[in-house]
Formats: structure tokens, sequence, C-alpha cells
């Protein structure tokens, strides 16, 4: 125990000695908070059209007074040309082209079908489905109050768990996963390379230092630095966001230490296969992008081909994403994540196992 | 034990694929001798001191370490040696002492003893200025005073110094040379490598390494003699010239 709170001092000396990395462990991971959670949205609003209005009735100008009140939709200059709206378009000036043909409201009144023709542009096709089915719900709703045929089927929805559909709400608990993941997997990684790379792993290997007494001692800051990272990230994700935590805090972070071993383990792991801080830095991003994109943050995994939703069964990120979004939004206990848990916690083995023996004081 | 040799090798072999680096070496190192293990870069110096301090796994012949078997025995090993790496082998953001009592506390010195130790290291090094200064802040002929001092500073019966004084000036190289022989005279042997031949004359004993093997071993006045030079750097040159491998 002491020569790991020996090795330990050392650690924290150093860590806080480095005027370089104390803002990254501090600093950086709440700029990325606030920034991501802001930032990285995938609500769609104000989307800018132009309506080309070849009617220019009552019903039409009804139609383009809903769509400019609502919030999803914003409409630029007015224009006649269908050239110059398709101009608008190409260079992405507008998002939409929409053309209200003449006789719109001579034909409803006559309880003729109308076409309104919408044009999208849609480069990104998630974005242009998401834009038209607002419009969709725009006109449906001109139509009801126009309509004075027999009323059809009708849907209540109800928004469980996230009721005002907060995008960051949703994203929040995601992207602190992300800080956490960081901070456990580079450090550590970076860490154990740099002694290589200035020679002190060597001196450190002739003492009489056990394997488990080195990767303890060298694990357990990031370990702490990662649970205390947390905490201030769930300080600002109630203050800032007011993220709703349903859930026990309790066994949020139970299981953010289980999940810190796994990418401690994987740090460790990097390290003990690179020579380099780059070449760690590099191996880290390898890994991390991969984990980052099929983790479930952004896109969700039940859209995603098998053999990517099989992938995905060892990536400990999405089984953490998973398990901080149902104990906080949904409020979740310990049985309701224990196949997450379970993951995890085989991870956890085979890394640090995996990690422990490829450092070897010796070779051979 | 006392009358034991220090360190044994008998054909000590190291292999890398094909090539073999350290070709069955063979020599004993008594106890509190200072032993120079000469050699031109690529010789094989490094690998074999590798090999004694269990940072490499022999693939052939034996070696025992202040009575421990290098193959079974690593630990033990271990704990009866000092080493000084031909790397720099101190944390350059500790300060003097912080690197002092880290690597004392690591060998398991008692924090008064590790208290006193470092601060009567300290004084003996003539560094009580300097004592909370980072270690980059300071000149690299000091910065090996200290590295030395810290990997005797557990008392091991065995040093092992791997080019100890490269880069430093002559007076520097001397005062560190005091040093070594401070600690022979209290009875801890010295194995040392060195690139300077001058520093070989101050040695008991000395082998010189060409490509791998061992080509000359005893003490620098019967090897001068035997093979009729005048220096150890004229002997070096001689056998050196031999080698295929390093650029001596």
């Amino acid at each position: 125990m002491r020569i790991i709170a020996i090795i330990l001092r050392k650690e924290f000396r150093q860590i806080f000695r480095n005027r370089a990395m104390l803002p990254i462990l501090f600093v950086l991971p709440v700029i990325q908070l606030l920034v991501l959670s802001y930032a990285a949205t995938f609500e769609v609003r104000e989307t800018p059209l132009v309506v080309i209005d070849q009617d220019r009735s009552e019903t039409s100008r009804a139609l383009i007074a809903r769509l400019d009140a609502s919030l999803y939709f914003q409409i630029g200059e007015q224009t006649t040309s269908m050239e110059e709206a398709e101009r608008a378009l190409l260079f992405g000036e507008v998002d939409m082209v929409m053309t209200i043909p003449s006789g719109l409201e001579r034909d409803l009144g006559a309880g003729q079908p109308v076409i309104v023709q919408v044009v999208l542009d849609a480069e990104d096709g998630a974005t242009a489905g998401i834009v038209q089915s607002y419009a969709t719900q725009i006109i449906n709703q001109v139509n009801a109050d126009i309509s004075l045929g027999p009323p059809g089927i009708r849907i209540a929805p109800s928004h469980w768990y996230n009721p005002n559909l907060e995008y960051t709400t949703f994203m929040v608990p995601g992207i602190l996963v992300l800080l956490v993941t960081i901070i456990g997997t580079f450090l550590s990684a970076m860490n154990v390379v740099r002694e290589k790379e200035i020679g002190t792993i060597e001196q450190l290997n002739v003492t009489p230092i056990k394997r488990y007494q080195f990767v303890v001692a060298k694990l357990l800051p990031f370990w702490i630095i990662g649970m205390a990272e947390l905490g201030v990230g769930l300080v600002i994700a109630k203050i800032v966001f007011s993220v709703p935590m349903v859930g026990s805090l309790w066994l949020v972070f139970a299981l953010a230490g289980l999940y810190l071993l796994v990418m401690l383990g994987l740090g460790l792991w990097i390290s003990t296969l690179t020579d380099t801080q780059q070449q760690a830095m590099f191996v880290a991003w390898f890994l991390m992008v991969i984990f980052i994109l099929l983790s479930g943050l952004f896109t969700p995994i039940d859209s995603m081909p098998r053999w990517a939703q099989i992938v995905t069964e060892f990536n400990p990120i999405a089984h953490f994403i998973e398990i901080m979004r149902r104990i906080l939004l949904k409020g979740a206990g310990f049985q309701d994540v224990t196949r997450q848990t379970a993951a995890l916690a085989i991870q956890a083995v085979l890394m640090l196992t995996l990690a422990v023996r490829q450092y070897q004081k010796r070779t051979g | 034990m006392t009358s034991a040799p220090a360190i044994i090798c008998q054909g000590l072999t190291r292999k890398f694929g094909s090539f073999t680096a350290v070709d069955s070496i063979s020599f004993e190192v008594a106890q509190g001798e200072v032993f120079g293990f000469l050699g031109a870069n690529g010789a094989g110096k490094t690998t074999a001191i590798r090999m004694l301090t269990g940072l490499l796994q022999p693939t052939g012949g034996q070696a025992w370490v202040a009575g421990h078997d290098v193959y079974s025995e690593v630990e033990a090993v271990k704990r009866s040696i000092g080493y000084m790496s031909q790397r720099f082998s101190l944390y350059d953001d500790l300060t003097v002492r912080e690197n002092i009592e880290f690597y004392g506390g690591i060998y398991g010195l008692r924090k008064t003893e590790l208290h006193q130790k470092s601060g009567d290291l300290i004084e003996r090094l003539d560094m009580e200025a300097e004592a909370n200064s980072m270690i980059r802040s300071l000149p690299l002929g000091w910065r090996q005073k200290i590295a030395f001092s810290v990997a005797v500073l557990h008392e091991p019966a065995i040093v092992f110094l791997d080019e100890p004084t490269g880069g430093v000036d002559p007076i520097t190289r001397r005062q560190f040379w005091d040093l070594i022989y401070e600690k022979a005279a209290q009875g801890v042997t010295v194995f040392v490598t060195t690139h300077y031949m001058d520093e070989a004359e101050y040695c008991d004993r000395v082998s010189i390494m060409v490509d791998g093997r061992i080509e000359a071993l005893g003490s620098p006045a019967e090897l001068k003699k035997g093979h009729g030079v005048d220096s150890i750097n004229d002997l070096f040159v001689l056998l050196a010239r031999g080698g295929k491998r390093g650029d001596a």
C-alpha cells in the first residue's frame, strides 16, 4: 500500500504541476459540454424557404402566415419566378421552395383536391425528411381549419421522459459520457507512454515495484479525476441545461466507476502497445471515433444495420450512454440496467487483464 | 557470502532473431570491485547490462547477480541492485528532493529514514540551494550526480551504471568518479560501462567487448602489459578495429 501511495503522490504532483494539462483536465471538458450540448443538435428550426404564391388569395395568404408563424420556418423574399427560387435553393440560401398553384382557393371551395408542390434541398436526407414532415403538419392544420368534411383519425401524442422534446435533455447525458471517456482513455494512455519516452519506465522496471502496484497507481489518479469531472458535469447539466435527474445519482457514480475501469484499462493497453505519445494518440483516436460514432449518441442504435448492432455490444461507450440516459431521464434502477452493467463488468475484467498481462517489466 | 563473487556470468547470450547481440560472455566480478565494461557502440554492452538487471531475458547461458539467478529470481535481483541508465532516469518535472524521496520510497525506505537520507544526500552533493528546484532546471552534470546518488540510496550491494558520464565535462566526470570511489570504498560493487578510455584506467578491472564477445579481461595494468600498448585507449582501438559492428 505504501508503494502505491508513493507512486500516487508522484503522479498527482506531476499532473497538477503540468500547466498545459490542467486546462485540458478541467476547462476544456466544461467548454465542450456547454458548446456541444447547444450546438450538436438535430432540431430543425427556422428553415429558410421561398413561397411562390401563384394564387394570391385569402387561403394562400393564410397558409403562408401559418408557415411564417411557426418556429420551424422562416420565409425569405417572395418571388414569382421559379428560376430565381431554384437558384436560391442551389446556393443554399433556402432549403425549401413551396409553390402554391393558382386556383387554390377556387378549387378548394369547389371541393376539388389541390396539389401544393414542395421542393426540398435533400442533400442531407434526414433533415429534408424532418422539414417535409413539419410542412405537412402545417398544411394539415390549414386543411382542418377549412375542411367541412367528417373528422378522420387524430393522434393524441404524449412525449414521455422528455415532455418538452428538449434536445439537450437527450444529448447532455451522452456528452457527459464522452468527457469522462476522453479523460479516462487518453490521459491514461499518454501517461504511461510518456514514461517510456523519457526513459524513466526503465528505471521503474529495475525497481522491485510489483505490476499491480504500478498499474493501480497509474490508473487511480485518472479514475478519481474522471469521477470528479462527472460530478462537475452533472452540476452543469442540472444548472445550465435543467436536465431531469430522476434516478439515483449514487447509481450513476457507481456505474461510472465501473465504466472508467474499462476505459482506463483500454488506455493502459494502448500504452503498452505503443512507444510514443503520438502513436498512442493515433490509436486512441482511431478507437474513439469508431466507439463514439457507433455509440448511439447521435444516431439510434436500433436503426443501425444488424452487424453494427452486434459490434455495439462490445462498445463500452454505447452501454454507458444507455445507462446514463435510462437512470437520469427514466429513473431506471439497478435492475433495469443489469444487462449493460454486466457487459461493462466483463469488459472491465477483460481489458484490465489484457493490459496488465501486456505490461511487462521485462522484455522476453 | 562475503567472498562469493557479486556477479557471475557463464556463457550469457542474447539473440534477437538471427542477430547475436551478446555472444556467450563469461566473467566474474568480485564484491567491492569497480568493474569497467567497455566496448564500441553496438558491441552489446547495454544488452548485457539489461540482462544482468532483469530488464531483458537472456536466450542462453547463466548468470547470478548478488547470488540470485537472473532467470528465476528476477525480483530478488532487483532488490539487490541499483541502476542508472544511459537514458535520463529522473523526473524532470519533480524537484531534486521529490525525486530522491520517490525512488527511495519505492525501494521501501521508511519515512524518517528517507527524510534523513535525502537531507544527507543533498548536503553531500552541496545542493541545499537547489533541493526544491525542478530537475529540468539543473545542468546535465548535476543531474547525473543526483541520478547516481538516487541509484545507491537504498544501499544496494551492486550498482550498474550504463554510460553515466556521457556528455559532461572532464571536471564533472572526475567528480562523478569520486562519488563512485566513495561507494566502492563502502563495499558496493560497481559495474560501469563507458566510452571514455581515461575512465577505464580508474577501474580495478576492465573487459573489452567487440561484436558481442569479450576480447580482453583484466586489470588495466595487466592488459596494457599483455598487449604491449601504452594505454587502454590504444588497446581498445587495436581490438575494436577487428570489429564489424558499430562505429568505433
